[in-house]
């Protein structure tokens, strides 16, 4: 989102804008038969005789990147404070069940597409598993489900459709992507351009070193699935939990109305560090500008951004501070989305409809428990 | 000894829905409400609770961000609360472990000028410069004098954030003397890396090139953020500015800046620090006696 300096000039400082040179175009011999039950996987590091180059460990080559494909986790803990954000998946429940279907830990490294995925070779024996937005995958080609465990050998291509539904798709593959973790996380923080694959997202050509790690007792068969009635669903307007307050003293009555009641409308600037609505206006209560705030009516004495909350810089058109957003800043924030609708909004796109539900403290744990509840159903689906 | 109450409102405690806490202490800024802020963040630090994973004072009011499966929001309110009842006074026992830092500023430089005539229609004032517009609207004769008054005192850091070791600064001067400055009108798309920003009471020192909505007033040749901690004053974390350092932006010629800038290239620069033992109760009944004495102490 332009206004807070998100992807546009993520990266492009402390890394070059490509390290090239790996091309997915190249040769190899491998063969493209055999797409049954991959057997065993105690093997992940199956070399396909190109081995060396990935550390005799498997790799995915980028043939294209989609629009925004980044490297993403649980996120960064422990750096708010010095204005680093967590980053990570912003629909944690489809990122998590993506793991486990493909038998990692639940908060190994995965890709996150956003719109439009990407086209993918594999270099060796894995699983994949694809979850978030509704989108027809394809393996070489012939259509493999969503939300399954599905086995890939050496030279396959997983590539995607039109997402129908939703806007971001998670691919997780057994090992996870082992780009070095920075700061305790693969995260990619697009914000500043930091972790991640060379704090990027993915470019054609990219080549990602995958991991071995898989859990105790080893994945799941080929064909384990999540329940239809867990996935997310995608609703006309996406209802967005939300718990008004921290300055929302600065709304009047019939700005705090507006808020609640206007069915908004996702702009064209809704990135991995914010959303910007638009559809109605909010106003502003009177006041005397406090000492240090700033001239505008929206402006406060600079303070910190809670994850998931809402400022309304000019008083029309609503902003949803996200994963990768500034940690804090001199506008009045009027409430702060539940952890749990993070993952909704991160599935909605340019045009959809978005409505903010107020909530108190109690319902917004409850919502985090609701999504941990559902996430062990996948658990014990995918363990049989 | 010196004591001095902080007749502040009582704090105000929201829910960042379940993973924030924050704590407005005043709506206005004012060092006491700061040093309020800092002291239950501090005192909050020292006991390490469970389940809080981000401890951010900010200005006049501080965020906490916590695992909600860790530690129940609404407990830890509880233990703020009572952690608040024992600030409501300074006395010049209560000491702040600083740092006493010089940073190089080249006011009025030509890369931040090429950007706000590059954002014309953003600013308050077309034609001129920020450095102009900042000097009238504070009553300054112009940039000359306005550029004696922000090297002149230094700064207290009150906040870190908005991008990683960006440090808020607010100047060490009776509320009188503050310069105050609005923000552009809308934000602009580009700001330097390492430009020297000023809006509503704050300085601060841009880490990256990103957008940003401060005045432009001139450029540190010296990072506050280094992703890959390979200069000197980066080993301990890659943000060198810390909430409670004392910055003085002191005022440099073009060849000091090219110096600075050289040294950063080499690897070799280190900032000017001086630990120092800072008493806020003592720096609130005599600004300039303090200020005085830690300017001396930082050249000694």
């Amino acid at each position: 989102m332009s206004d807070h300096g998100g992807d546009r000039y993520g990266g492009c400082h402390y890394y070059g804008e490509h390290h090239g040179g790996q091309h997915g175009a190249e040769h190899h011999g491998g063969d493209y038969h055999g797409h049954g039950r991959v057997d065993g996987l105690d093997g992940p590091e199956g070399f396909d005789g190109r081995g060396d180059r990935d550390g005799g460990r498997g790799a995915l080559v980028v043939h294209s990147a989609g629009l925004h494909t980044s490297v993403q986790d649980a996120g960064r803990d422990g750096y708010y404070a010095i204005g680093m954000p967590p980053s990570g998946a912003l629909d944690q429940f489809s990122y998590r069940a993506a793991n486990l279907l493909v038998g990692n830990p639940e908060t190994a490294a995965v890709l996150e597409a956003t719109y439009v995925g990407p086209s993918l070779e594999f270099t060796d024996e894995r699983l994949v598993a694809v979850t978030g937005a509704d989108v027809q995958a394809s393996r070489n080609g012939e259509p493999v489900p969503s939300w399954q465990t599905v086995a890939v050998r050496a030279g396959d291509v997983l590539s995607f459709g039109m997402i129908s539904a939703g806007a971001r798709l998670y691919i997780a593959v057994t090992g996870g992507v082992d780009v070095p973790p920075y700061l305790g996380s693969r995260s990619t923080c697009t914000l500043v351009g930091l972790g991640g694959h060379e704090g990027r997202k993915l470019a054609d050509g990219d080549r990602l070193p995958l991991g071995t790690e898989v859990v105790a007792g080893g994945p799941p068969p080929e064909g384990t699935a999540v329940a239809e009635e867990l996935r997310p669903e995608f609703p006309a307007v996406m209802p967005l939990r939300t718990v008004v307050g921290l300055c929302s003293y600065r709304l009047s009555e019939a700005g705090m109305r507006a808020w609640l009641e206007t069915v908004w409308q996702v702009t064209k600037d809704a990135d991995r560090v914010g959303y910007r609505l638009r559809g109605g206006a909010l106003e502003f209560a009177e006041r005397a500008q406090p000492f240090g705030a700033g001239g505008e009516p929206a402006n406060v004495v600079d303070l910190g951004y809670p994850v998931g909350s809402v400022h309304v810089p000019g008083g029309d058109e609503p902003v949803v501070l996200l994963n990768d957003a500034v940690t804090g800043g001199g506008y009045a924030t009027v409430g702060t989305l539940v952890s749990a609708d993070r993952d909704r909004i991160g599935q909605t796109k340019t045009g959809d409809r978005v409505s903010f539900e107020p909530v108190d403290l109690d319902q917004a744990l409850a919502a985090r428990r609701d999504r941990r509840v559902r996430l062990y159903r996948v658990r014990d689906a995918v363990l049989g | 000894m010196v004591r001095t109450a902080l007749t502040l409102p009582p704090a105000r405690y929201e829910y960042g829905a379940d993973e924030f806490v924050f704590v407005e202490i005043d709506r206005a800024m004012s060092l006491e409400a700061n040093f309020k802020a800092m002291t239950i963040t501090e005192a909050l630090r020292a006991r390490a609770p469970e389940g809080v994973l981000d401890i951010c004072p900010s200005n006049a009011s501080y965020l906490i961000r916590v695992n909600p499966d860790r530690v129940h929001p609404g407990e830890l309110v509880e233990e703020l609360r009572a952690l608040e009842e024992d600030a409501t006074e300074l006395t010049s026992e209560q000491e702040l472990t600083t740092r006493l830092v010089d940073v190089p500023v080249l006011y009025d430089d030509p890369w931040t000028r090429e950007t706000l005539l590059r954002f014309r229609d953003r600013r308050q004032h077309p034609e001129g410069t920020d450095l102009e517009y900042t000097a009238r609207v504070n009553g300054f004769s112009g940039p000359a004098q306005l550029i004696e008054a922000l090297s002149g005192a230094p700064y207290i850091v009150t906040m870190i954030g908005f991008l990683p070791g960006l440090p808020f600064s607010y100047q060490m001067v009776p509320r009188s003397r503050q310069v105050e400055v609005p923000k552009y009108l809308r934000r602009r798309e580009d700001t330097p890396e390492r430009a020297f920003g000023y809006g509503g009471v704050f300085a601060v020192v841009y880490p990256v090139r990103a957008t940003g909505g401060y005045q432009l007033l001139g450029r540190a040749p010296a990072p506050v953020f280094d992703s890959t901690g390979s200069l000197p004053d980066f080993r301990a974390g890659i943000a060198f500015p810390r909430p409670g350092d004392i910055l003085r932006y002191r005022a440099i010629d073009r060849s000091e800046y090219d110096r600075v800038r050289a040294e950063v290239e080499r690897g070799t620069f280190r900032y000017r620090i001086r630990d120092y033992v800072f008493r806020p109760a003592d720096f609130l009944a005599d600004p300039d006696g303090v200020t005085g004495e830690l300017l001396e102490v930082l050249y000694r």
